[in-house]
């Protein structure tokens, strides 16, 4: 079930003229202003920069927001970005969502600013109902055994096991023949230095 | 090899096998077969008296079977652990009645027939999969007659020939009169780029490695007479141009061609080719006193036993799949699991060294942590929903999930989840949840977005690593198309539930596009053979509902397609035209009577 309850902020990106440049940026705040739960809108020329991060704190923090949405670029580009900036202010990171509005809306219809707004307005929308039902995540950290297998007595298997010996881990080295070696070990000499190989 | 052998921080375990792998990323616990050596390796010196009176004579796998060595042996003089064995497949017997020699000889009473295998068991957080390679057996190319043939050699056969540790003490003769040919000649790429006859790719290592045989031969005997007949000379690396100019410069014959035949002359011994020496535009006559054939880089028979201890795939060319060919070209798919050598690809000397490095470096970055974050993307298991059919497991490339249907229980190992979904989109019985990329998350999305218009949108189903990523390279390079396309993105294309494919149908899209990563890019293995096979059941059953299969796309695209994904939204815009209103309202009409009939009958079901 969605949560009713919930204090969503939506902040659009104008990304200097990459977004601005094709669609109605004003439009697409007031369409969010319209849905349900969406308790504070903001527009910023670059969401991404201090300013604009600034800007999403202040309103977390004021508003109390406990899901955000912004309307910016690529989640492949700064997911990570926002996902650190409301964690500064206590938010669960996986209660921010991107909406996409720039790689895949105003920089491939350039054309035709009331179909690229239009779709833009549809991308918002769907990422606010998305955020309706957004859950807190927790990356679970555990502890690493201080130990390499490796699998393998050959030149890679011996270079391998020695950097990490070196380093001061433990190292298993496994090697199915009776020697180490491998295939390396039966060359008379080896190129570029035309020197031995064993 | 030495410095291994005495490393403090490192225990070497030889005539050893890894039997099996448990755990995850940071926590595998190893279990390894370590066969017995019947020789106690810290006791044994290494001098040789054993030897002496062993009475078994059998070729010699080191030296290429071109001179022999006893049962009890050490594989070579340098060897690391510096300790003979015995090969209990060619010895007398343990039974010390049948011979005991050995035995009895040595004086530090180091040899002991009753020896057993050993299981040891460790615990690791990383592992690294330096497998090796093997190297092609050219015996059924009967056109080349190696194996018929006593002159007729292989590279690697060439390299103890040329070994002062080899069977003729480093002068190289010929096998069948034992003097020093005149003539030899080379032949390029066997077992190598060709499709019938060996392995596809190019095997990297040999002509270098022919170019390094031609120099010695030329260094230690500069009166024979050598030739070369290959396809392409590849002398791509540092310093292997020099090396190759060196070559020529040395009097070695470059000749493009391949032999189709070697013809041995029954009296001399001597070989005869005919080849078509095609930067000439002629068929030539060679004839050589010994020929070498040079052999390529084949991936290791066993591996497939490896690949199941780590959940490891293959490429199309048979070598271990790295996370990301460009990005990640040291990293196993799965976590804490690391590539060096030629497990990966066919490598040279520096190459392995490289990766190698490359490997413990990356190995090193967890291990130097201590500590490592689990994916928060993963799939959530609610057991009274699951009706242990299995599918799941099946499903699942990673094997997080274990289902018993006859003992009715399932387990799940969170921590070998990497958050694909297939799992989710395979369940019937709505018993697996996908963390972040819920049903309810991804329908509100399909929800939203044909709220207005549907008719005049296309959804579109896109996997973050793949067709996502392509979308946005398409952005990046500005390419239009047309606005119609309502993309919805979910981790892997595997998590695209056969139910949000009807949903968009049922809300009034006029077509729905599923596209992922191409068949062998698969960011979850191979995820995306479930997204293929569940694509092929909705096809069928759209069909059989009376909609138009061909409403539903399948593309795979890649994160650097760009133009084949505008391409493919200008292709769909041509199709979504022809989905006229009333073929959307018949769809929504169908479909809404076929959910209703599902829902009756799950409430039967409930009863």
């Amino acid at each position: 079930m969605p949560q009713n309850d919930l204090k969503i902020g939506v902040f659009v990106c104008e990304c200097g003229t990459n977004i601005a440049g094709s669609v109605d940026v004003d439009t697409l705040v007031e369409e969010a202003k319209k849905m349900d739960s969406v308790v504070y809108t903001a527009k910023n020329r670059y969401m991404c920069s201090e300013p604009g991060q600034q800007e999403i704190k202040k309103a977390i923090e004021e508003q109390k927001l406990d899901r955000v949405v912004i309307a910016a670029c690529s989640p492949r580009m700064h997911e990570p970005t926002f996902r650190e900036c409301v964690s500064a202010v206590g938010l669960n990171p996986y209660l921010v969502d991107m909406a996409n509005i720039r790689e895949q809306c105003s920089w491939v219809h350039m054309e035709d600013r009331e179909k690229a707004t239009k779709k833009a307005k549809d991308i918002i929308k769907a990422y606010i109902a998305r955020a309706r039902y957004l859950e807190p995540q927790e990356e679970k950290e555990i502890p690493v055994t201080r130990a390499t297998l490796v699998i393998g007595g050959g030149i890679a298997g011996m270079q391998a096991s020695l950097d990490l010996a070196d380093a001061g881990y433990q190292v298993f080295l496994v090697e199915k023949e009776p020697a180490l070696g491998g295939i390396m070990a039966q060359l008379a000499k080896t190129y570029p230095t035309m020197d031995c190989a064993i | 090899m030495m410095d291994v052998g005495r490393h403090p921080n490192i225990k070497l375990l030889t005539c050893s096998q890894v039997e099996s792998i448990s755990g995850y990323v940071g926590n595998f616990h190893v279990r390894v077969h370590k066969k017995a050596r019947y020789v106690v390796e810290s006791e044994c010196t290494a001098c040789n008296d054993c030897v002496e009176v062993c009475p078994v004579i059998i070729p010699d796998e080191y030296q290429q079977g071109l001179s022999s060595r006893k049962a009890i042996y050490i594989p070579f003089p340098q060897a690391v652990p510096s300790a003979y064995l015995i090969d209990m497949n060619n010895c007398l017997g343990t039974n010390p009645i049948a011979c005991g020699k050995c035995a009895e000889k040595c004086d530090k009473k180091c040899i002991d027939y009753d020896m057993k295998d050993e299981i040891i068991e460790f615990d690791v957080g990383t592992v690294i999969v330096a497998t090796g390679m093997d190297v092609f057996d050219p015996t059924p190319l009967d056109e080349y007659g190696y194996g018929t043939y006593e002159n007729v050699i292989t590279s690697m056969e060439f390299e103890r020939l040329l070994s002062a540790g080899g069977p003729s003490d480093g002068h190289f003769i010929r096998p069948t009169d034992r003097r020093k040919p005149k003539t030899v000649g080379f032949i390029q790429c066997v077992g190598s780029r060709c499709e019938q006859r060996g392995q596809p790719y190019c095997s990297n290592i040999c002509c270098m490695n022919t170019i390094k045989d031609t120099l010695l031969l030329k260094d230690h005997y500069p009166d024979i007479e050598a030739k070369v007949f290959y396809i392409d000379m590849r002398a791509f690396g540092k310093g292997f141009e020099d090396l190759f100019k060196r070559s020529k410069e040395a009097g070695v014959q470059y000749i493009r061609g391949i032999p189709g035949e070697i013809i041995e002359d029954s009296k001399t011994r001597n070989l005869k080719i005919l080849v078509e020496d095609t930067t000439a535009n002629k068929m030539e006559e060679h004839e050589f006193e010994m020929m070498v054939l040079s052999v390529g880089v084949t991936p290791r028979l066993d591996m497939p036993e490896v690949q199941k201890l780590l959940t490891l795939s293959k490429t199309p060319d048979g070598f271990f799949m790295e996370a990301h060919p460009k990005l990640k070209p040291v990293d196993a798919p799965t976590s804490g699991v690391f590539f060096a050598g030629c497990a990966e690809a066919p490598k040279d000397v520096k190459d392995s060294v490289t990766q190698a490095s490359a490997a413990a470096a990356r190995a090193e970055t967890l291990l130097a942590a201590g500590k490592v974050k689990l994916e928060a993307i993963t799939s959530e298991l609610n057991a009274d929903l699951c009706r242990f059919c299995t599918i799941c497991a099946q499903a699942c490339p990673y094997k997080a999930i274990t289902v018993d249907p006859k003992k009715k229980t399932i387990s799940y190992i969170e921590a070998l989840c990497k958050g694909c979904g297939t799992c989710g989109a395979e369940c019937r019985f709505s018993a697996i949840k996908m963390k972040h990329f819920t049903d309810e998350q991804i329908v509100s999305q399909i929800d939203t977005y044909l709220e207005e218009d549907s008719y005049d949108k296309v959804i579109i189903f896109a996997c973050n690593w793949c067709s996502y990523a392509g979308a946005d390279t398409c952005g990046g390079a500005r390419l239009q198309y047309p606005p119609s396309s309502r993309l919805i993105r979910t981790m892997c294309s595997g998590r695209v539930d056969e139910k949000f494919v009807l949903h968009a149908f049922r809300k009034g899209a006029p077509m729905v596009v599923v596209s992922g990563c191409h068949y062998v890019d698969c960011h979850y293995i191979d995820a995306n053979r479930w997204t293929q096979k569940r694509v092929e059941k909705l096809w069928d059953k759209l069909e059989r509902l009376g909609i138009r299969p061909e409403r539903l796309l399948l593309e795979w695209i890649s994160a650097a397609e760009g133009r084949r994904f505008a391409q493919t939204m200008q292709d769909i815009e041509e199709l979504r035209k022809k989905v006229t209103k009333e073929e959307i309202e018949h769809t929504i009409k169908i479909l809404t009577e076929e959910e209703e009939k599902e829902r009756q009958k799950q409430e039967k079901l409930k009863k």
